[in-house]
């Protein structure tokens, strides 16, 4: 209200009012052109995604991937949730789905955790040598995962957690926790120090600072966090198809299964309606969080 | 009310890096170190640890599919980070000029970043079907001699990986280059406009040089997709059509599973993380010569 308060106190004087009025020159409809050219190109698949799966088959076969469906159906969601096949196994995508549910949720609370204390610990009780282990935790980052695959294969085989789901939120708490740790250190090095010597006088010691002042406290990056070990987890195929064992496939890896079945004629509505299901999750997290995620990219990103 | 001595080396802080020590050593030292002593083993599934020269890189690089997968992986690399960036930072300037629905544009370029690489895949395997996709429509569109159905032919199917590798990365390339774009400093466009430079000219060679670090975020970000490209090519060509979309992170996979190789697949691990080595060996000297201390991470 404000806001068009002053505005119109403004108008009322004659002083110029607003922003520069900006011409629609020809270069201001071709910077727009431009810009609904490349929103076109990041949306027709999407736009395709969500056709294919209204149409029936027949419909699909007989029409383009462009063209809307004469009368949406939706069917072939219910198939890919119910029925879908892969192999001879026809129970659709939903075993995928909770599977992916039980390795997230698990792996997503394990990893923060962790990291978050580990981040603690190395920005305000930083002993001597505990550095040269960040370093190399941060030159984890950078290696490929096929140079540690095979070697934590034999770990979790020896364990006898290979193909079980303590071993896959296990995986995913190791590959988690370079960029955890590093997003979490730099969010603790940033907080006043007054805090934790005012914790400190107060009496209070490693975990009580940690549990009542620093955890609370470090909220903001949590959720960045939160939201990057989510969409990160639960984008996952390597993993899960490595560690987590047939009985655990995430939802990638069941879509993967059931889009590249063999058997019978392939059913591009069903395909696409289980892969709209399988992203569903992490872009209701990214329509949500907007602004967020932007900053746990970059989060994630600057690391060197 | 509670003790307070100070220790000197606190116990509770050891305690709580434990799994960072149980990490860095045990991944990233012992793990790194055994996969490349396994890469001069004969190890098939279950480990041997009989040392046996350099034999598994001799075969290495004396097989077809490796070559292509290393010639893959430069093709790959090369085309789809240099489209990303020079899409995505005409993507930020574009963005940077007081655009409205800003965050709509942003929504829109940066939401397939959000989805799995599966699911990408899936994706635009279907778009560019060449039975029922773009080329059947353009064609139904009365538009016969448009052809664009690269994932069928074993010469262009890399294509259409890279289509899919811009329409994932672009977006991400963006955000961080328009971040770097609006950290340059505001004196500089006046000052550019009083000198009466023109803006395009301002962007190229005074904001983008100045947003070197933004730059080299997206770069080093690219470049670790590119050398872990897996879940795309699994979902988009299944390394094919005959083996002609093969990646060195694909072959390690199907030499640890399918092939029962392991031996062979940790020399070609090591050949993917040698790159990784040396550049980051390089950073570390530059930064010991030129004197700056090493910080991680701004």
């Amino acid at each position: 209200m404000s806001a068009v308060t002053a505005g119109t106190i403004e108008r009322a004087s004659d002083e110029p009012w607003g922003p520069l009025p900006r011409r629609l020159s020809i270069g201001r409809i071709g910077l727009y052109a431009f810009l609904v050219i490349s929103a076109a190109f990041f949306l027709i698949p999407l736009y395709v995604m969500v056709i294919t799966s209204l149409k029936t088959m027949p419909e699909v076969l007989a029409s383009n991937v462009l063209a809307p469906p004469q009368a949406p159906t939706v069917q072939p969601w219910i198939d890919a949730w119910l029925h879908a096949c892969t192999g001879g196994d026809c129970s659709g995508l939903h075993p995928g789905f909770f599977n992916s549910v039980k390795i997230t949720v698990p792996a997503v609370i394990v990893s923060i955790g962790i990291s978050s204390l580990t981040g603690y610990a190395l920005s305000f009780w930083n002993y001597k040598g505990a550095n040269v282990f960040f370093l190399l935790l941060v030159f984890g980052a950078f290696v490929p995962y096929q140079v540690v695959l095979y070697p934590l294969i034999l770990a979790l085989r020896t364990a006898h957690l290979f193909s079980t789901l303590a071993g896959i939120i296990i995986i995913h708490t190791v590959f988690g926790m370079p960029v955890l740790v590093l997003l979490f250190r730099n969010f603790y090095v940033g907080l006043p120090i007054e805090l934790f010597k005012a914790a400190r006088v107060d009496g209070a010691g490693f975990w009580q600072t940690f549990f009542r002042i620093m955890l609370p406290m470090s909220l903001p990056i949590t959720v960045v966090a939160l939201i990057l070990q989510v969409t990160g987890i639960w984008n996952d195929f390597l993993f899960g198809v490595v560690f987590a064992g047939r009985d655990n496939w995430p939802m990638t890896v069941q879509l993967n299964n059931i889009v590249h079945t063999t058997q019978g004629v392939p059913e591009y509505d069903v395909n696409m309606a289980a892969t709209i299901l399988t992203a569903a999750v992490p872009l209701i997290i990214y329509f949500v969080s907007g602004r967020l995620f932007v900053r746990g990219i970059a989060a994630g990103a600057v690391k060197g | 009310m509670a003790e307070r001595k100070r220790r000197k080396f606190p116990i509770a802080a050891i305690i709580a890096t434990i799994p960072l020590m149980i990490e860095a050593v045990g991944v990233y030292i012992f793990g790194i170190g055994l996969s490349i002593y396994f890469s001069f083993t004969n190890t098939r599934v279950f480990p041997s640890y009989k040392f046996t020269g350099f034999g598994q890189y001799t075969r290495l690089w004396t097989t077809d599919v490796w070559w292509t997968a290393f010639k893959n992986i430069w093709v790959f690399g090369f085309l789809s980070i240099a489209a990303n960036l020079v899409f995505g930072f005409l993507l930020a300037v574009f963005m940077d000029q007081r655009i409205k629905q800003e965050d709509l544009f942003r929504t829109i370029f940066l939401y397939p970043f959000a989805m799995s690489l599966i699911v990408t895949g899936l994706v635009w395997q279907w778009v560019l079907d060449p039975n029922y996709g773009l080329d059947a429509t353009m064609h139904g569109w009365g538009w016969t001699s448009f052809h664009f159905s690269p994932l069928n032919d074993s010469r262009t199917a890399i294509y259409g990986l890279v289509v899919a590798g811009i329409w994932q990365g672009a977006g991400v390339t963006m955000a961080i280059l328009l971040a770097g774009l609006r950290g340059v400093d505001a004196e500089i466009w006046k000052a550019a406009r009083v000198d009466g430079i023109p803006t395009w000219r301002t962007y190229l060679f005074i904001a983008l040089p100045m947003m070197r670090g933004a730059v080299a975020t997206a770069v080093v970000l690219q470049c670790i997709g590119v050398l872990r490209v897996y879940d795309l090519i699994i979902a988009m060509t299944g390394a094919g059509p005959g083996n002609s979309t093969m990646m060195p992170a694909v072959y390690v996979l199907q030499m640890l599973t399918d092939r029962q190789n392991v031996a062979q697949g940790m020399a070609a691990a090591a050949m993917m993380l040698a790159p990784v080595l040396v550049v980051i060996i390089a950073v570390g000297i530059y930064r010991l010569v030129s004197g700056r201390k090493a910080v991680v991470a701004a």
